[in-house]
């Protein structure tokens, strides 16, 4: 199952994207029913790519909310176009989602 | 080739070539995640790890965020600005454990605009950064919580 779920819509030259991770952003300081503390698990860096350029680059911290929300806009990209996502979690847990822009 | 760039770039970083190559590709150096500013407990501290000075305020950065946020592990911001060159966007949130929530790089044709939601665990100041043509400049405003959200 991929991390993002993907919203990319060209319109006027420009492509907006909204993309939100299904990702509990563990912090490292909330505590179990029995005391112990959830270790950190929380999504550290998001790249996306166009055409195998990189047209967003994100640094986490434990701060974002729970599901990862992310909107940006950059000029360039046509319907049909493939954007790439590269994610890493601080655990060392990666991945890569693609989606097409609408 | 079956490597992207971030495995190249950590591999510079481990292989300890990153001081030499630092000063040639400094966006490439600017884009791996800063461990020291996200594990701060100052904001100071933090800005300082980032950017290596404190931010100045500035009427050109742009932060939107509620006066009011009913629910703290949820608050939308948008932080925007119409300056030119920007090189990346950073949030702070100065009463947070760690006050650097969240940094974003924006190469050339990305619009300086980037929303996300972050947690606010208690009325605190929020501080948007933007790094534009070598200067750091910021515009700051307070969001009420009256949930928090770093709560269990």
């Amino acid at each position: 199952m991929s991390m993002f779920r993907v919203k990319a819509k060209a319109a006027g030259g420009k492509t907006n994207v909204k993309m939100m991770a299904k990702h509990e952003m563990e912090t490292g300081r909330r505590k179990d029913k029995s005391g112990q503390l959830i270790p950190a698990q929380f999504l550290q860096t998001v790249v996306v790519k166009h055409a195998g350029n990189v047209v967003f680059e994100a640094n986490l911290g434990t701060a974002i909310s729970k599901n990862p929300y992310l909107g940006f806009s950059f000029a360039g990209g046509a319907k049909g176009d493939a954007l790439e996502v590269s994610w890493t979690e601080n655990t060392g847990k990666s991945g890569t989602d693609s989606a097409d822009i609408r | 080739m079956s490597m992207n760039r971030r495995t190249v770039v950590k591999a510079i970083a481990a292989g300890g070539a990153l001081m030499g190559l630092g000063a040639l590709m400094p966006r490439v150096a600017l884009a791996a995640w800063n461990k020291d500013a996200f594990s701060a407990e100052k904001q100071d501290a933090a800005m300082n790890a980032l950017y290596g000075s404190a931010a100045s305020e500035s009427a050109d950065v742009v932060l939107n965020a509620p006066d009011i946020a009913e629910n703290g592990a949820v608050v939308p911001v948008t932080v925007s600005t119409k300056l030119a060159n920007v090189e990346s966007l950073a949030i702070f949130i100065e009463k947070n454990p760690n006050p650097l929530a969240a940094e974003f790089m924006v190469p050339a044709g990305t619009d300086a605009e980037v929303s996300t939601r972050v947690r606010i665990g208690q009325t605190s100041n929020v501080t948007a950064v933007v790094k534009a043509g070598g200067k750091t400049l910021s515009a700051t405003k307070e969001v009420k919580v009256t949930i928090g959200g770093c709560g269990g």
